[in-house]
């Protein structure tokens, strides 16, 4: 093979670097996040699986309707618990602790989402 | 193709460098806009519009010229431009980069720019805008290099690149148009309600647009072995000089039906450019010198263009090129855009100066406008010249 | 290039952008419905109520000058209530002032007016000013992105997450109500203090680079409240707030009692908001 010398070390270093990202990790992924849930209040808005998947889609669907339709502000779960909707309003009302709760999934899989450029947590009112 | 633009002479890599320095040294400052806000920048609140959609207005234009060497050769069979349609359609190319780059550099939130895609608009013009402007871009790509490419292999382009080049004409005339529409559809301010905004664009773009390619045309005859003819350049002459005279009459009218009128509306933003505009007791003029030499420069350029021609000197031709585009270019670049804004919809006066980081900013699109530039009339002329011979 | 090849080239070329272009243009036709539902309601608003028979909702206000005369401490009120509900920041300069209401000059509010041999009180007189919540908004025809649009109640809402700060609709405004984020409102001064003096927690702030403006208190009406800035002016009846469109309001019943200016009614904009002067 011509240049036996130079290509093969430089592919053992190409490939080394491509998958970083798997040995640099190996042995961390079981450390899932564990967001922690309020104690007082045992329903959310939607079941946890749908929120798991979707509360950003449910988010941006209050908005649209909330800002652009003038719809409800408030809306009520299959067991009649009544709920802002509202991120910083309902969401953080009983999600209390942005930290524990939100921050610990987006920052497990590095999402940045920049809701809280304008939207207001709870009591770190600055 | 792109391979002749990696070789060139010792001037070659000297100008691409100190193009680069200048692009890099923008990009640092536009990372200082990106971290603090536009707040970095000379505007204010009632100023809302710099010198960066300043120099987007002016640089369409001069993309919209590139017109006046397809027009004549592909619609009206005038052979002696149709070695340089191709000069024509690349300096379209590197204007409408520059273009979008401006757009890009004073938006307050660029990440957010293909909400513009994603929530089609068809009542706002800056949607249309965004259409046309890369709409252009794509044409021009497209046709230019088709062109050129079947020229390097020495065939004749394929049909299809006709009918794109002939949708590029009317296209061309659509990028200035809904440039304009951007201003004079808007109720409030007075100096842009006119419906001779778009013409006026349209015969300044006619006039800067062949005046920049003369301009480099002639630095082409001295840095490289590609020559223009002496039948295109005095064609371009007439070309820029018959717009520029358009261009001038329409100001014209502008000041007529201002000062005949005498309504303060259409009087006040126009006394502010040229003479000063006095309001509680202090006088605003930052811009009257500017204006005024626009004015004198762009009226003297007229007959020096026709001078120069007549006497076939290349340096005469070369500065009444550089004082019609820099008149031009103070003209729709500081005097519109800025002009539109005072006084403000409140009656009140906010002068605007530009701050460092954001004229080094303009400078680096500038840099990337003519390296773009640079490099594509690198490939045109060397396969040119190869193919000639 | 071999013939082949650039056959391979041109099918994959035009299957990647079907490809990506198929589902984009599926969703588009989906939400397609979505979008001309708002669109629609913007225009029907823009149209419909500037002069027709009144159909649903149509807020408005009339603003009592003499009553701010008389009530010298009032603007003040107003300015403070509105922008500290809001989160609006102060950052202490022109340049980059944010304000969604404040009072001006008469000269300055309406420059259609004429200024010639009036008598002086007029020009002293503290002229409220904000956003007019226009009938037919030249903000909303000019924003790219519907960041700006116009609600079935006739109050001209702003997005916040979609605005894309192009400033286009502060150069369409023709009564400058509109203000930008030139710098982050969250930020702080050269002494450590906050922009916004105290964080209202029940209100987002904005982030910079985006375009806001008085927002008639949409979410106070959303509960049955009346603006900030009216209740502010107390039982003054300096500013009277209502349903434009129910000819038995209070402020329907003030506009037929008095006569009243617009802001450049030439424009054709057809504001919400009346003065008594």
């Amino acid at each position: 093979m011509y240049g036996k010398g130079r290509i093969i070390p430089a592919l053992l270093i190409f490939l080394g670097l491509m998958t970083f990202p798997l040995w640099y990790n190996a042995g961390f992924a079981h450390q899932a996040p564990k967001p922690e849930k309020p104690a007082e209040y045992k329903e959310c808005v939607r079941p946890t699986q749908e929120m798991r998947t979707s509360h950003m889609v449910m988010l941006n669907q209050w908005r649209d309707d909330i800002l652009r339709e003038g719809g409800a502000r408030k809306g009520v779960t299959a067991n009649g618990t009544e709920y802002v909707r509202s991120l910083q309003n309902g969401c953080m009302h009983c999600h209390a602790n942005k930290k524990k709760f939100c921050d610990t999934c987006h920052t497990y899989t590095a999402v940045k989402p920049y809701c809280w450029d304008c939207h207001l947590e709870p009591k770190e009112a600055n | 193709m792109i391979e002749k633009a990696l070789k060139g002479g010792r001037g070659y890599w000297a100008w691409i460098i100190f193009l680069l320095a200048i692009m890099g040294m923008g990009g640092m400052f536009y990372v200082q806009q990106y971290n603090y806000g536009l707040g970095i920048t000379g505007m204010s609140r009632d100023v809302t519009w710099g010198v960066y959609i300043s120099q987007f207005t002016f640089l369409v234009g001069v993309a919209a010229g590139g017109l006046m060497l397809v027009l004549p050769y592909y619609i009206h069979h005038y052979k002696d431009f149709g070695r340089i349609t191709i000069l024509g359609e690349f300096m379209a190319i590197a204007a409408v980069i520059m273009c979008l780059m401006f757009i890009l550099a004073d938006l307050g939130q660029p990440i957010r720019a293909l909400n513009v895609l994603l929530h089609p608009t068809p009542h706002s013009m800056l949607f249309w805008d965004m259409i046309v402007l890369n709409g252009y871009l794509f044409l021009n790509v497209v046709c230019g290099w088709a062109v050129l490419h079947a020229e390097y292999k020495g065939v004749k382009y394929a049909k299809w690149v006709k009918y794109l080049i002939y949708l590029s004409i009317p296209w061309a005339v659509s990028i200035h148009t809904v440039t304009a529409f951007l201003y004079c559809g808007l109720p409030g301010r007075h100096f842009w309600l006119t419906a001779i905004l778009a013409p006026r664009f349209l015969a300044s773009a006619f006039a800067a647009g062949p005046s920049l390619l003369l301009l480099v045309a002639l630095i082409m005859e001295k840095t490289t072995k590609f020559r223009v003819g002496q039948v295109a350049k005095d064609k371009l002459v007439t070309i820029i000089g018959y717009a520029a005279l358009l261009n001038f009459f329409f100001v014209g009218c502008e000041f007529f039906v201002a000062y005949y009128s005498q309504i303060p509306g259409h009087m006040h933003t126009l006394d502010y450019l040229f003479w000063g505009l006095t309001h509680d007791g202090h006088t605003y003029n930052n811009l009257v010198p500017f204006m005024r030499a626009s004015m004198i420069l762009g009226l003297g350029a007229i007959p020096l263009i026709f001078i120069a021609r007549a006497r076939q000197s290349t340096g005469l031709l070369a500065l009444s090129c550089i004082i019609l585009f820099v008149a031009l270019w103070i003209d729709k670049g500081l005097g519109l855009v800025l002009g539109g804004f005072v006084p403000s919809m409140m009656e009140g006066v906010t002068e605007y100066y530009p701050s460092v980081q954001e004229l080094g900013i303009t400078a680096a699109v500038w840099a990337t406008g003519f390296f773009v530039l640079t490099l594509l009339y690198k490939i045109a002329i060397e396969v040119k010249l190869e193919q000639e011979g | 290039m071999k013939q082949d090849r650039r056959d391979f080239l041109k099918v994959a070329g035009l299957a990647a952008i079907a490809g990506i272009g198929a589902p984009s243009a599926f969703n588009t036709l989906l939400k397609g419905e979505a979008t001309a539902s708002e669109h629609g309601a913007a225009a029907e608003a823009g149209h419909g109520e500037a002069i027709a028979a009144p159909t649903g909702k149509r807020w408005g206000m009339v603003i009592d000058v003499r009553k701010f005369v008389a009530n010298p401490d009032l603007p003040a009120k107003c300015v403070e209530a509105c922008h500290s509900i809001h989160n609006v920041p102060n950052f202490g300069n022109p340049k980059d002032e944010i304000k969604w209401i404040w009072p001006d000059k008469f000269e300055a509010v309406f420059p259609d007016e004429s200024h010639y041999k009036r008598h002086e009180a007029l020009h002293a007189m503290p002229i409220m000013t904000l956003c007019n919540h226009c009938d037919k908004p030249p903000c909303v025809r000019a924003c790219p992105t519907q960041a700006t649009f116009k609600m079935k109640d006739g109050v001209v809402a702003m997005d916040y997450h979609r605005c894309i700060g192009c400033r286009f609709c502060m150069a369409a405004c023709p009564y400058g109500a509109r203000s930008f984020n030139w710098r982050d409102p969250r930020g702080k001064d050269e002494n450590g203090n906050p922009f916004i003096k105290t964080v209202n927690p029940k209100f987002p702030t904005r982030m910079r680079g985006v375009v806001e403006k008085c927002n008639f208190c949409v979410e106070r009406l959303a509960i049955g409240q009346i603006p900030a800035c009216v209740e502010a002016t107390g039982t003054t009846g300096a500013m009277v707030f209502g349903d434009l469109n129910d000819q038995n309001s209070e402020v329907s019943k003030v506009l037929s009692a008095n006569f009243t200016i617009q802001r450049k009614p030439s424009l054709g904009t057809y504001p919400s908001l009346f003065y008594i002067i």
